[in-house]
């Protein structure tokens, strides 16, 4: 059995790294108690609350952080007309606190995500680990057996060319789960009681042409670097699917990282997962998805962005483009997503009018 | 996957000695050794008998049987490092697992010895997944499945041609690294099983490895050997080129190959400075190979492993041949491979 860590105790992080230069988004609909475990790791750093369902319901904060809260309203006032492309019921709607941010770090958590334990039983500092992640390169080109060689202790192994050993900047840190794993509706109705125990003590870069699974409960990425490309879709409410607003961004943002040269990588750091979502509800939010993902991976497999898009926005666009053209025959829905993708290009070009490629 | 689980019968632990006392290294690994067929190699170059303890059941090979069976020329092909790819040529099982001479089994966070052959063997066995990353890493094993937004059409996975094992204490870091490092030891245990996806490309190292051999047997291919190659893993680069070739091969037809688990135990042999004072040929070559795997495309009609092989040295002569001696004598080495392959498995 696996435990949260208690953090209770731990002095708060004063040299806290990029405080001032990283935001934290957190979609909620409940509360955000969980931030109490987190005070020591999160305090010094600015949140973005995006509040979904009932506007008229009060968040509460625990007390100390400093917070910029948006409701339902907020984003209709916002956004205007453009606010169709945010989902709502849906955690998807927290890409809305990518757009409005003015930082150049994200770190995105759920909820019930608490705080892990690493084998010795220590607390995980997540966003630490998010940022050393972030600010040392990945590299995309070769796989290092040794796993992220900028690490304490590691480094290029024989054979590893030396051309390549200077790495690319890295647009996105993937962390993982301990206790509950992101399992989806199929695997959790089969296997109700397995929970992940095992430490894997690396981080690695997953090489380019690969797609993943990106999932959005413990993510960090680079704003300036990949942030117009990290749109959670359309899901939810009035919409035919749910539970693939992670992972249709994941797509997207491979493809477009692999495209400019960027780095995505997976691993470290661990939070501990607590709470298991009702696995018959996920089966119906996921279920055209588990058809669907059949054509939409060949698809995002093969797709080939022009040489003239030499920026996020431009990649998104063709992208959005090539969904129209190609996915649209699978549901009309994805007519409405790709439209939904211009749209959100559209209001983050909007709200971040300076933004560098 | 404990060794009462795995077919001993399948198995062939491969050995090549560089060194002529292997007391330490087997005794070291006999209680993972025990109950399988052993192939040692010795090294042609290596001139003092072989001392081998009692217990095992072993079959040894020396130059002369290098000579009868693949002529007095070709044995050169054998020395140093590549002496183990005569063990591979000559067995006759559907597994092979090879692990350096200076390597004993590690201990685990536990402190449990780690079975090396079990693991390389249930790795080998369990199918890979090269075609979509999951960030639960072995979806196969006990505690791990999966991950949501993994297409189901991918779950079944492709079978495994080979499992590349890794090192604690004295890594796989080539010279200037651990010239530079000299303190540094690998303590970091990282517990899992990895399928290197498709079209990556990755450094094999044939430290610590292992590989189907009914499977891909000929793609492993002692070809590529740098000017004054010598006896340390430090002076050579076969393995990382038959492992470029390899990776190459099983992307082609649709096989995977896995990394990770399981962990050895390396000890110091050699002088990283010392052999940074020879010129590093090394370097030079893979800076020209990996343009080379990049961009290279197999015909579709090569099927076989063995006609990818003659594919892919026609493409070495070809591409690289002009760059460096080394790569054409790789690629006349490889065609050579294959037909010693044939030639040798066909007549049982």
């Amino acid at each position: 059995m696996v435990e949260p860590a208690n953090t209770v105790g731990i002095p708060l992080n004063h040299t806290a790294l990029l405080k001032d230069e990283l935001d934290i988004v957190i979609p909620t609909i409940r509360n955000l108690d969980f931030l109490e475990m987190w005070r020591p790791f999160l305090q010094p750093y600015h949140l973005i609350i995006v509040q979904d369902g009932d506007p008229s319901k009060t968040i509460a904060v625990p007390q100390g952080f400093d917070y910029e809260l948006y409701n339902r309203n907020d984003i209709n006032r916002i956004l205007g007309p453009k606010a169709s492309c945010i989902s709502f019921k849906d955690s998807a709607c927290r890409c809305f606190g990518y757009m409005v941010s003015k930082k150049k770090y994200i770190f995105t958590i759920d909820d019930d995500c608490f705080v892990a334990k690493d084998p010795s039983g220590k607390a995980v500092n997540a966003l630490e680990q998010h940022i050393k992640n972030l600010l040392c390169p990945s590299s995309p080109f070769f796989f290092n057996t040794l796993y992220e060689p900028y690490r304490e202790g590691a480094d290029f192994v024989r054979g590893y060319p030396f051309s390549l050993r200077e790495g690319v900047s890295t647009a996105v840190s993937h962390g993982l789960w301990l206790n509950i794993p992101d399992y989806d509706a199929p695997t959790q109705l089969v296997k109700p009681k397995e929970r992940n125990t095992r430490y894997v003590d690396a981080v690695m870069t997953i090489p380019k042409g690969t797609l993943f699974p990106m999932c959005g409960m413990n993510l960090a990425f680079d704003r300036d670097l990949i942030g117009p490309a990290m749109y959670f879709g359309l899901m939810g409410d009035g919409q035919p699917i749910g539970r693939y607003d992670d992972m249709w961004a994941g797509w997207c943002v491979k493809v477009i990282c692999d495209h400019l040269g960027l780095g995505v990588k997976t691993g470290l750091p661990y939070i501990y997962h607590s709470k298991a979502s009702n696995p018959f509800v996920n089966l119906k939010k996921e279920y055209k998805g588990i058809f669907w993902q059949e054509d939409i991976i060949p698809f995002f497999q093969s797709a080939k962005l022009s040489k003239e898009a030499v920026t996020v926005q431009q990649c998104y666009i063709e992208l959005s483009k090539m969904v129209k053209e190609k996915l649209s025959a699978i549901d009309p829905y994805f007519d409405k997503l790709a439209d939904a993708m211009v749209t959100w290009i559209e209001a983050w070009d909007e709200l971040n009018p300076a933004t560098k490629a | 996957m404990s060794s009462s689980e795995i077919n001993k019968n399948e198995v062939d632990i491969v050995i090549g000695a560089l060194n002529a006392d292997l007391t330490q290294f087997l005794n070291s690994w006999r209680p993972f050794f025990t109950g399988f067929h052993l192939i040692i190699v010795k090294d042609p170059e290596l001139k003092e008998d072989l001392n081998i303890p009692e217990g095992f059941d072993v079959d040894i090979y020396s130059k002369p049987d290098m000579e009868k069976v693949v002529g007095a020329s070709n044995a050169t092909m054998f020395s140093g490092y590549s002496c183990r790819y005569f063990g591979y040529l000559v067995s006759k099982k559907k597994y092979i697992v090879s692990i350096d001479d200076d390597c004993v089994p590690a201990k685990d966070p536990k402190g449990l010895l780690v079975d090396a052959v079990s693991q390389h063997v249930s790795n080998l066995e369990n199918p890979a997944t090269p075609l979509f990353f999951n960030t639960l890493y072995d979806p196969y094993c006990e505690g791990a499945d999966f991950v949501r937004g993994y297409p189901f059409s991918l779950r079944s996975g492709v079978p495994c041609a080979a499992s590349c094992g890794l090192w604690l204490n004295l890594a796989d870091l080539d010279a200037p690294t651990q010239a530079l490092k000299t303190e540094q030891r690998n303590t970091s245990y990282v517990d899992a099983v990895m399928t290197v996806p498709l079209k990556a490309m990755l450094p094999v190292s044939g430290i610590n490895i292992a590989f189907n051999r009914e499977l891909v047997g000929p793609a492993l291919v002692p070809a590529l050997r740098i000017a004054g190659e010598g006896k340390v893993r430090w002076e050579t680069l076969e393995d990382v080129w038959c492992g470029m070739c390899l990776k190459h091969i099983s992307d082609h037809l649709g096989y995977g190959v896995k990394t990770g688990l399981p962990y050895v135990w390396r000890n110091e042999r050699g002088d990283a400075v010392e052999s940074l004072r020879k010129k590093w040929e090394g370097m030079k070559l893979m800076e020209k190979s990996v343009p080379f795997f990049d961009s290279l495309k197999l015909p579709e009609s090569a099927r076989t492993v063995e006609d990818c092989v003659v594919e892919l040295a026609k493409a070495v002569k070809e591409q690289l041949g002009s760059d460096d001696p080394a790569f054409t004598q790789a690629a006349d080495a490889m065609v050579k491979w294959v037909q010693l392959w044939k030639s040798v498995n066909s007549s049982g």
